[in-house]
């Protein structure tokens, strides 16, 4: 990209101050929306761009917008800043760095369902970072951007930020409710969805940072110049979250479509040590394990493709690059640790499942189990599937089951002889 | 109203107002970061005091205690050195990492220095798998990052905070 879109402070210096935001554009979009535009046509605008949710789920945002009902009030906007998902890393960048544009695309999503009250709800140990937005939120209301009759229109606006306390599963957005509510962090039967029923019992409408992101530019440029960027049914630009054994680790804004190929070995500079690549994770811990051979490299990074070409979701785009010196069994046995400690402890599958398939894996690290046991491990993975109330359980299985299926030899060099 | 109210009225009002009357409760957490401001954990009577202030029960205030990873129940070392053994940063060589620290320090993982001032935590994904091995330096009610570390640079900031504290009991 020549330019970037959404982490704009590479290009700008000091895009977190105010002034500078300001004098780059910053919050055109925002007015536009707030003095020229109904509630209704900002979500239109939003829905033709084809923005796709950025958190994982890639649900199309502006649908997404157009669920909060006009019969009950009031309306909530909650920011989900809760980035927990091991390999992502994006929206801390975002946020420390090119603040205004976050708040002003929740400013926007929050005059799109006209919701008078906003939340970003930030992980615990976003500590730092949320003293820091606290600051630019008192700039907004210093400047008339926030606060009461917000220039000189009817429209007012007030934004919180909330801190977590340390669990991954409040990146689910009905225990992020409850969370925010002061409760266990637990997700809620659905439905009814958090647009009918949400905070405090309210329509509520949750994003993740990335995504609200993208909404000023799509706003002040339009949405055919945001499809102009990406493929038919991804449009847009995408952050990826490149880690593991690459030697340029980081954060690529792209446009949605580049293969696997040109963000492991242009962008990322190639595998460490000019190690051979194994495997690729493409949704951080809770991806499948898939093998790199040419097919897999050459598929682009877009929503549609890397469901159809390689059965395994781009979810939150973190891309985790394994090279041939990492056994799969050792992997395994640290993703499900991660599941197996951030279960919530509501749904028995994933409760007793993550701890089983932890007891297994740690046996093997030992060199303490049959042959047979790498089968009773992807047997319980297969049990829990599809029996949870929330992608949790079934995210602790994705790793377990493709990696016993594709990589049984790094397995059985864990067997007792 | 309590003991946890009257310390800290003024901060406790400017969170209750965040809220809206119904969400009283979702003053819970941020309280507990409160609580545990002072000594690193929630002690007991804060329980109660939140609980007065939230509309709700000790017994759910001490789950929420429970139930969250960065809330404390016990007494530990002033600062936690939490680091991330997670995939990403296990790839790039945190649990190797995560030993030197303890050798180091010459305690095991999840034990407190001889001096009462560093425990050693090996924890979840923090968020900045591209920058390992790193920690977050849980401590005096704040939770800092430091990121791209090897044991030297670690042992350095180590040394740093020994010293400031020693010029702080001198003062």
């Amino acid at each position: 990209m020549e330019k970037h879109i959404l982490l704009r402070h590479r290009d700008v210096p000091g895009i977190d101050d105010l002034a500078v935001y300001k004098a780059n554009d910053g919050f055109a979009a925002f007015e536009k929306a707030l003095k020229s535009m109904k509630p209704a046509d900002v979500t239109a605008e939003v829905k033709n761009s084809g923005l796709r949710g950025r958190g994982g789920a890639g649900f199309p945002t502006g649908i997404k917008w157009g669920f909060l009902p006009d019969n009950s009030w009031p309306h909530y906007v909650v920011a989900n800043a809760d980035e927990s998902e091991p390999g992502t890393f994006k929206d801390r960048e975002i946020m420390e760095n090119n603040p205004f544009q976050f708040l002003e695309g929740l400013m926007i999503a929050s005059y799109a369902v006209q919701a008078n009250c906003a939340y970003v709800y930030l992980r615990g140990e976003f500590w730092q970072l949320a003293a820091f937005l606290d600051d630019k939120i008192k700039d907004l209301e210093d400047a008339g951007y926030l606060g009461e009759r917000i220039l000189g229109t009817d429209y007012s606006l007030h934004i919180h930020t909330h801190l977590g306390a340390g669990a991954y599963i409040c990146g689910e957005e009905t225990a992020l409710l409850e969370s925010l509510e002061g409760k266990l962090g637990q997700p809620r039967l659905r439905p009814p969805f958090p647009a009918v029923v949400g905070l405090y019992e309210k329509p509520t409408l949750i994003n993740n940072v990335e995504t609200l992101t993208n909404v000023p530019v799509i706003i002040q440029n339009g949405a055919d110049w945001y499809r102009g960027f990406g493929t038919e049914q991804s449009a847009g630009v995408k952050i990826f979250s490149l880690s593991g054994c690459v030697k340029k680790p980081g954060n690529y804004e792209l446009p949605l479509g580049v293969t696997y190929q040109e963000l492991i070995f242009e962008y990322g500079g190639g595998i460490v040590n000019d190690n051979k690549i194994k495997a690729v994770m493409s949704a951080g811990a809770s991806s499948d394990v898939v093998i790199a051979d040419e097919f897999c490299l050459e598929t682009p990074l877009a929503y549609e493709t890397c469901e159809e070409r390689l059965k395994a979701p781009l979810g939150s785009a973190s891309v985790i690059v394994l090279d041939d010196t990492v056994n799969m069994a050792w992997l395994v046995n640290k993703t499900v640790n991660f599941f197996k400690h951030e279960s919530c402890g509501k749904c028995t599958p994933c409760r007793e499942g993550t701890f089983w398939m932890n007891s297994l894996t740690h046996r093997m690290m030992n060199k303490d189990v049959a042959s047979e046991d790498i089968d009773l491990l992807k047997n319980v993975a297969l049990q829990m599937q599809g029996k949870c109330l929330c992608a949790l359980g079934e995210f602790s299985t994705m790793a377990v089951v493709t990696a016993v299926d594709r990589f049984r030899a790094d397995f059985e060099m864990h067997v007792r002889s | 109203m309590n003991k946890l109210y009257n310390k800290y009225e003024k901060e406790i009002q400017g969170i209750l107002a965040r809220y809206p009357a119904e969400g009283k409760r979702s003053a819970v957490m941020p309280l507990l970061f409160l609580a545990q401001r002072d000594s690193g954990y929630v002690p007991e009577a804060a329980l109660t005091d939140i609980a007065e202030i939230t509309g709700t029960s000790a017994t759910d205030v001490a789950s929420i205690m429970g139930f969250y990873t960065l809330f404390h129940a016990e007494p530990a070392g002033r600062y936690r050195i939490q680091i991330c053994t997670d995939l990403p940063c296990a790839l790039r060589g945190s649990e190797s990492y995560l030993e030197q620290v303890c050798d180091r320090l010459g305690i095991k993982e999840s034990e407190t220095t001889e001096d009462g001032l560093f425990t050693v935590e090996a924890v979840k994904c923090l968020a900045a798998c591209h920058r390992a091995p790193m920690f977050q330096l849980q401590g005096d009610g704040e939770i800092k990052y430091y990121e791209d570390q090897n044991v030297e640079i670690t042992m350095q900031i180590v040394e740093e905070i020994r010293r400031a504290i020693a010029t702080e009991k001198g003062a």
